[in-house]
């Protein structure tokens, strides 16, 4: 009997690590398809430096990913634009302005929100947003920057709502207490008391919502159009990191440069939303200390 | 509000009279709460408008036949059964594998791990799994499941990606039920001589059993939705097999699925009539609602239930 607890708490502890594990072997396995690349051949100054992306070109190969970054950049920067206002302002309506039942309904809506698959995300960019900003704004083609950027601020949203709330819950009650009792409406109570206090939790929230941006695959992929170039406007159509691992992966032979250089793209990708994440949680933490 | 201001600055006989400042103040909180009520309901209104404009353009096509004929013509006709139910083979076979190591992951966090550096630093690291983007996962996935572990791309391949991304959900999840079963309960019971696993088998698990299978449940929608890492490890764009059969794909052979299907006819396929991507979209959305909805009631049932 004894041998088999033992072998059941030498299960259980196994399993326990299997997260690190997991986050290890991920960057191992990403990183070992790439390495080869990176210390062999790769221009680090160019990859960073250059939009010329021109993987499958005959006779002169680039690989610059300054045009893919800027897809990236320009699509996560407007979705934030109107993610964070919105989702701030969600987060402190249903904390601190709504009653239990509304809360309550709110809280189921921002939970269907966040579970709609990416791709019909995609889709939905593809079409009916696709077709709104061609009416709207007269444009040649609707899968542009303002696409994707409006469909990765619907898909960022919830995430900044359930963590903001949570960050506006995690303040003390009694704070709420003792602004009320000097006479402070539920307004100012949030603006000088709870919005100073929660500070942290907020900007952690806002940084997973900028992870989960930078992150998103699909929605992308269908949303901007495909067209490698840094945007000038938000109608114009732009390609980002992620979209062009999903796009040309398919088509690069295994173990090639352009194979290696995908894969060197998903190391910049795990870098970026892990540092962005680490930076979150350690926040979180911060406040958990105060 | 405005009316009641006045009759409030008429009546002498209030002990509480508003001066400019107190409805100035008013005014603002009046703004303030307009202000966020209309950013909470801008969140409502696309998720309707979404559903009703999809359920609205699937229509012509919706039918039982939808769901089990297969796709035909090159995909331009028939239904979705091929890959229906390799969406349901991915799903089952990755939560086989995610649920039984995210449960026990999380008994150790729970039940056996002491607050030293090991325990933080495996808490860090299901965050960090949580964030990675679907597409890393996918590198992943060829890179170790495909390539290093020789399995091709298959079914298993696609399952084994799909569930190491739904762990660290499935970790939290389970990890929370753990903690909202009183201490004065495994007290009790190490106290009549149980050992620690005896405890969790007999007493933890049982009393949490309801939350841990509400987070198990809410992966299914997550799995079934997710396209990028399945794209690469296991998923095709056609594969055709008996209409109405059961178990069309064995572990090591590829396999349609729903979301790769409905990538596949929105973006690679020409002159495909306009309800059938609409179709797939509706049902992978409903799909994904409604495993949402049956957790979110069970949940709430859980919770009304609940002796302590």
């Amino acid at each position: 009997m004894f041998i088999s607890e033992h072998l059941i708490e030498l299960l259980i502890r196994l399993c326990g690590i299997s997260a690190i594990v997991f986050v290890f072997g991920i960057f191992f396995f990403v990183f070992r398809e790439g390495s080869d690349f990176l210390f062999h051949k790769l221009n680090i100054v160019e990859f960073f430096t250059s939009p010329e992306w021109y993987p499958t070109s005959v006779s002169h190969k680039r690989y610059g990913a300054l045009a893919l970054i800027a897809g990236t950049f320009s699509v996560t920067a407007l979705a934030m634009l109107i993610a964070v206002p919105f989702g701030l302002g969600a987060a402190i309506f249903i904390s601190e302005f709504c009653g239990p039942k509304l809360k309550e309904t709110l809280k189921i809506v921002i939970e269907l929100l966040a579970a709609i698959p990416s791709v019909v995300w995609g889709f939905i960019g593809l079409t009916l947003m696709n077709e709104l900003i061609i009416e709207l704004f007269d444009a040649p083609i609707g899968l542009t920057v303002l696409n994707g950027g409006a469909i990765l601020a619907l898909m960022s949203v919830p995430v900044i709502v359930s963590i903001g709330e949570d960050a506006l819950k995690a303040v003390p009650d009694s704070y709420r207490e003792a602004a009320e009792a000097l006479g402070a409406t539920r307004w100012q109570m949030t603006y000088k008391v709870l919005l100073p206090a929660a500070k942290n939790g907020l900007l952690a929230a806002v940084l997973l919502g900028v992870a989960r941006s930078i992150g998103e695959t699909m929605a992308v992929l269908m949303a901007t159009g495909h067209s490698v170039r840094i945007p000038h406007s938000l109608l114009e159509p732009v390609r980002t990191l992620t979209a062009t691992i999903a796009a040309e992966l398919g088509e690069a032979p295994v173990h090639s440069d352009h194979y290696q250089v995908l894969f060197l793209i998903g190391v910049l990708l795990f870098t970026i939303t892990f540092v962005v994440n680490l930076t979150a949680d350690l926040i979180v933490k911060g406040v958990g200390r105060q | 509000m405005e009316a009641t201001n006045q009759e409030a600055l008429h009546d002498s006989e209030k002990l509480f009279v508003e001066t400019p400042f107190v409805r100035r103040k008013m005014r603002t909180e009046w703004v303030a709460r307009s202000v966020f009520l209309l950013m909470a309901l801008l969140m409502i209104c696309p998720l309707i408008f979404i559903v009703c404009y999809l359920f609205y353009k699937a229509l012509p096509v919706l039918s039982l036949d939808f769901l089990l004929a297969n796709p035909a013509r090159g995909m331009r006709e028939g239904g979705i059964w091929a890959p229906l139910i390799g969406t349901i083979y991915l799903v089952i076979i990755s939560l086989l594998v995610s649920a039984p190591i995210g449960v026990f992951a999380a008994v150790y966090l729970n039940e056996y791990a002491r607050d030293n550096w090991l325990t933080r630093f495996i808490n860090l690291a299901v965050v960090n799994l949580a964030g990675i983007p679907s597409i890393v996962h996918a590198l992943f996935g060829l890179g170790a499941f495909v390539l290093f572990a020789k399995m091709g791309r298959s079914v298993i391949a696609a399952s084994l990606t799909l569930a190491v991304m739904t762990l660290p959900v499935i970790i939290a999840a389970t990890k929370e039920s753990l903690s909202a079963v009183p201490m004065a309960f495994r007290e009790a019971c190490w106290n009549v001589g149980a050992t620690r696993w005896q405890t969790i088998r007999h007493i933890v698990l049982p009393n949490s059993v309801g939350g841990i299978l509400t987070g198990i449940i809410l992966q299914v929608s997550r799995a079934a939705g997710e396209t990028a890492p399945i794209m690469f490890t296991g998923a095709v764009f056609y594969k055709a097999i008996a209409a109405g059969d059961i178990l069309p794909y064995g572990l090591f052979d590829q396999c349609m699925a729903l979301s790769m299907h409905l990538f596949t006819i929105s973006t690679q396929v020409p002159d495909v009539p306009e309800a059938l991507p609409y179709g797939i979209a509706v049902v992978l959305l409903g799909t994904v609602l409604v495993v949402n909805a049956v957790s979110i009631v069970l949940r709430t049932a859980l919770r009304s239930r609940k002796k302590w």
